[in-house]
């Protein structure tokens, strides 16, 4: 049978040379190797401290965006939870009182909203339901709890703090363009 | 009997039938869509004109077609009457700039609105409408107002259809909601937030095609599409109790009465059953409710598709 690679080599049991035997050329050669290893661009990177750029595509942790002057996006219209083939986001909207303007943008708001990062699938559906340009998936990691609950992501974890604004122009421009801006 | 033909499909309808329920009669996609007639309000229809419909010949003895595009609902059918709704380019056209008409002042406030996934406005718009808008200007406002301590009226979202004021006058026996002023400023008054007492006025929330009117006791409460709609009776000593409760899990959220497939409610209902009766000890369930499979209401429902087969 015709060989795959080229590479296979035919085992004989022929009785090895006193050079051989003795081993050490063998393990020299592998350790020029290993040593070769040394000086050779490292083909990883340290985490936490030097980080990766992700591809602008890239579908990560979401961000319930704030708008230009710091109200909430997000009307908890449900059309996300609707659109998420993994059933991960669930809400329970609130009316706006008089005093909240500046809380929310509309006259409904999200009270409670939460996503399960363990059902989530990072599909980005929810991103293109959503009417308000609220939720967006971002180049930010999920990062490993140890219990199950705190993978439940609430509205804590999810709406960017006024002061730590998340950058998502790149997916917007992308996903909308100028003609749909609402 | 006369016969008609709509859409080259014939069918024998008795005299004085309009249009509309002629084509209802046959069914299926050659039906006009209706924003203001409604089956069991007398009077209702000829408002909103997106049922407008070409005459191609009057009747058998006077073969000329009609001059202009006819309002399907209010025109009586005649022997020999032949009509063009969906066969026709100049009918598509001139309903596609109907709904422009309608959505002008019209917040599209869809994402808040309780009414949305099962809005007739919403359904026409999204088979009939445009995805742009060309209206610059600013669209005229409202504050909302509570009409009695259950019905919420936004007259942002009103489309002027009068078929709560029909309600109004045919259900209840006094007159206690009407349309005040005119043409643009038009606006449904119920004489100055004089809350309805009637038992039967919160079928006006039914009978809204739009989210003009909605239930206080469900405002924001969930969206029709997270919610499971059951049919269910109760003995009620004022309407006959047939109605359709929205559960979300056990709990209900919501009760309808239930409407047909052109969204007109087959009973009235009493306003006991709409908003007092929301303990699931109150209802006897009869089953899953019927909801059409391509209606958002239907997403992510698994009961129609029965046990999996493994």
């Amino acid at each position: 049978m015709a060989s795959l690679t080229n590479r296979s080599k035919v085992v004989v049991n022929k009785k090895m040379t006193f050079w051989e035997r003795l081993y050490l050329p063998a393990i020299f050669g592998g350790m020029a190797i290993t040593l070769k290893h040394f000086f050779r661009k490292s083909n990883t990177v340290r985490y936490p401290e030097v980080k990766r750029p992700f591809s602008p595509v890239y579908r990560g942790l979401h961000v319930l965006k704030r708008d230009d002057k710091g109200a909430e996006r997000c009307t908890a219209c449900g059309l996300c939870a609707v659109a998420c083939p993994a059933e991960a986001i669930t809400m329970t909207a609130a009316e706006r009182k008089k005093d909240e303007k500046h809380l929310y943008r509309e006259e409904k708001y999200a009270a409670v909203y939460e996503i399960n990062m363990l059902r989530c699938i990072f599909c980005g559906l929810c991103e293109e339901a959503c009417p308000k340009e609220a939720i967006f998936l971002t180049d930010r990691l999920v990062p490993t709890e140890l219990e199950r609950e705190d993978f439940i992501y609430g509205k804590d974890k999810l709406v960017e703090l006024l002061d730590q604004r998340i950058d998502v122009s790149k997916r917007q421009v992308k996903t909308y363009g100028e003609d749909l801006k609402i | 009997m006369v016969k008609v033909k709509i859409d080259g499909f014939e069918t024998e309808v008795p005299e004085g039938t309009s249009i509309l329920n002629a084509a209802r009669q046959i069914g299926g996609d050659l039906v006009p869509p209706a924003m203001c007639y409604y089956t069991k309000l007398k009077g209702s229809g000829g408002k909103c004109r997106t049922c407008m419909v070409r005459v191609a010949q009057s009747s058998e003895k006077d073969q000329r077609p009609m001059p202009k595009l006819v309002a399907s609902c209010s025109t009586p059918v005649q022997d020999g009457m032949v009509v063009e709704n969906i066969t026709n380019p100049a009918v598509l056209e001139a309903r596609k700039a109907v709904v422009e008409f309608l959505l002008i002042n019209h917040p599209l406030d869809c994402p808040i609105c309780d009414q949305a996934g099962e809005c007739d406005l919403q359904n026409l718009a999204f088979e009939h409408g445009t995805s742009k808008t060309r209206y610059e200007e600013e669209r005229r406002t409202y504050d909302k107002i509570d009409i009695g301590p259950n019905i919420q009226l936004h007259m942002d979202r009103c489309i002027l259809c009068y078929r709560c004021v029909y309600t109004a006058d045919q259900l209840t026996d006094k007159r206690v909601h009407g349309v005040l002023n005119r043409g643009d400023a038009s606006e449904i008054g119920t004489y100055i937030q004089n809350s309805i007492e009637n038992d039967f006025s919160g079928n006006v929330i039914d009978v809204c095609p739009v989210g003009a009117l909605t239930d206080k006791t469900f405002r924001f409460k969930s969206r029709v599409w997270f919610l499971n709609p059951f049919d269910a009776y109760r003995n009620c000593p004022t309407c006959s109790g047939k109605v359709v409760v929205w559960k979300f899990g056990e709990a209900i959220y919501r009760v309808t009465g239930r409407k047909d497939q052109y969204g007109e409610v087959e009973e009235f209902i009493c306003n006991t059953c709409r908003f007092e009766k929301k303990a699931p000890e109150d209802w006897t369930i009869e089953g899953p409710r019927a909801i059409d499979r391509h209606s958002v209401i239907s997403q992510n429902h698994y009961e129609g598709f029965g046990d999996l087969k493994i």
